[in-house]
């Protein structure tokens, strides 16, 4: 099932937030949204949610209306009250709560989900933890599979690596290539640029629309990099994209 | 006084106050451990204080009136509650700037008012800190029919407060009505301090909303036991101090607070995982709690 985000225009109290921002994500792909701070990345992926009405254009999944809980949302971690007495299970299971209903208890079918939400993020073993005990990745994990407990076909990721070390970030990077051969679309926003290049099938830049979007090894023109960014020439960030004036070398290299 | 004595002196028809005033403060103890649980979890405790204040000038007015207290509590709780949502709109001051001036702005009109009655002094001393005497049979019926329907209701949308108390932008992704829930909540919050107001005083509800519950919090991570644990605190804390407040001639509403505030530091002390002792034990196997989280990483 794809996403479609076709031609949305989003305004903030008046401020045009996001004009004409057209974005495709496909099963089984992995695409990272990218852009400076207040380019309106999280405004995207609330609209996309419904979070947030565009003024114009409209989000739709194979050409028909999202329904609710076709699309899986993770949202930052700071969002979540880790100070809550609640234990990894049981949070997961909230992600079903519109599901089960008003005035229900879950069944057997919402644990069986919730387990399985549990086994893919491989967090079965610490179901009973409380989830103020858990470490940042496992925080992580947690999320992604309270989204994952209404099995939905695209999820999207506000800034999943924040705060995280290299080898939890290499975990979590590893899980959502696993969701995502499994078939599922993700579109993550991220500000670690070299790791979205190296590990997702493609980049959308985005600066109040969508400047570029393709797989890494297209997007080699530095120019797109410094308008979407606001950067100059010999900003460090394209040296490290191998994009930068000393360091000539394509990005196909790098990657 | 033994406890012997207090249990003759609940059952002597001269002292039938007594086991009324008991019922109401075990009664509010219990709905205000089980709504306080959200309370502390959702760092509410500001506006629990706002509404114990809030509801004073609707008290004062159902005094000097001669209507029920009760319901005029209950009224300017909520009308308190529905100006900080609406003046909070205004994104220049900060809500916590709001319910400040409101919750002050509220007991002074409470005082201006009861300022008005005969003998105001002695009703305002009884507002302020509590009473044992005065608790109608028709308060009885009030307190316990409003505290079932509380604990019902807490019950019935217990999974959606969780959620929503979890994490709002997931709620509303998934579809919750959060605003719903949140007033739902407020509106709670300003009934369970309603029916304790008579017994406990307005200043110090907000111990019976707060101090229960987080001391069940300190000895527990599960919030169920949590929300079992802070009413049967509350409801100890309650007979404790009724039965030392008759025993020594002391003011209920305090002695009760004071008798929750020592279980809370006991337990501050000496919970099992979360007390001053737990952690100065742990401290010593850290690097054995390192390494399994390593492993569990």
């Amino acid at each position: 099932m794809t996403l479609r985000i076709s031609d949305v225009d989003v305004d903030l109290g008046g401020r045009p937030v996001l004009r004409g921002v057209n974005l495709e994500v496909d099963p089984g792909e992995l695409v990272a949204l990218i852009g400076p701070n207040g380019a309106g990345k999280t405004t995207l992926l609330r609209t996309i949610m419904g979070l947030l009405t565009p003024r114009s254009g409209g989000v739709r999944i194979d050409d028909a209306a999202v329904r609710r809980g076709s699309i899986g949302y993770v949202p930052q971690r700071h969002e979540f009250a880790w100070d809550f007495p609640i234990s990894v299970e049981d949070t997961v299971m909230t992600g079903r709560v519109r599901r089960i209903g008003w005035l229900r208890r879950a069944g057997v079918a919402d644990y069986a989900a919730v387990a399985e939400a549990l086994d893919r993020v491989h967090m079965s073993q610490l179901a009973k933890r409380p989830v103020g005990e858990l470490s940042g990745g496992q925080r992580q994990r947690v999320l992604v599979a309270r989204a994952l407990a209404l099995d939905p076909s695209v999820l999207l990721l506000d800034e999943p690596f924040t705060g995280l070390d290299m080898p939890t970030q290499e975990l979590l990077t590893d899980l959502f290539r696993q969701l995502a051969s499994e078939g599922h679309g993700l579109l993550m926003t991220t500000h670690d640029l070299v790791a979205a290049v190296h590990t997702c099938d493609r980049i959308a830049l985005i600066n109040r629309t969508i400047t570029a979007a393709g797989p890494p090894a297209e997007l080699n023109d530095p120019e797109l990099w410094m308008s979407t960014f606001g950067i100059r020439a010999t900003s460090p960030l394209l040296k490290s994209l191998g994009l930068g004036p000393t360091a000539p070398e394509t990005l196909e290299e790098v990657v | 006084m033994s406890p012997l004595d207090f249990i003759t002196d609940l059952f002597n028809p001269d002292l039938r106050f007594l086991p009324k005033a008991l019922l109401v403060a075990v009664m509010s103890s219990i709905v205000c451990g089980v709504i306080g649980c959200y309370v502390v979890l959702r760092g509410m405790a500001f506006i629990g204080d706002a509404v114990g204040h809030a509801v004073f000038p609707g008290l004062a007015v159902a005094f000097v009136i001669d209507g029920n207290l009760l319901l005029g509590g209950a009224a300017a709780g909520v009308l308190t509650a529905i100006f900080v949502a609406v003046l909070s709109q205004n994104r220049r001051l900060r809500e916590d700037s709001v319910i400040g001036i409101l919750f002050a702005a509220a007991f002074a009109l409470g005082i201006v008012i009861i300022s008005r009655s005969p003998g105001y002094s002695g009703s305002l001393q009884q507002f302020l800190f509590g009473s044992i005497t005065g608790v109608l049979d028709s308060d009885i019926y009030v307190v316990a029919i409003a505290g079932v329907v509380l604990l019902a209701l807490i019950f019935a949308f217990h999974k959606e407060l969780v959620a929503v108390s979890l994490d709002r932008e997931m709620a509303r992704a998934v579809g919750l009505p959060v605003f719903w829930l949140d007033l739902a909540l407020y509106v709670m919050v300003t009934v369970a301090v309603v029916i304790s107001v008579q017994t406990i005083g307005n200043i110090l509800v907000l111990a019976l909303l707060i101090t229960p519950a987080a001391t069940a919090r300190l000895l527990t991570d599960r919030l169920g036991l949590m929300m079992i644990l802070a009413p049967l605190l509350g409801g100890l804390s309650a007979v404790v101090g009724l039965y030392l407040s008759w025993s020594y001639d002391l003011p209920v509403g305090g002695t009760i607070v004071l008798v929750t505030t020592a279980l809370f530091l006991v337990s501050w002390v000496a919970a099992p995982r979360h007390g001053l002792a737990a952690r100065g034990r742990s401290r010593v196997h850290v690097p054995a709690a390192m390494s399994s989280g390593v492993m569990a990483e």
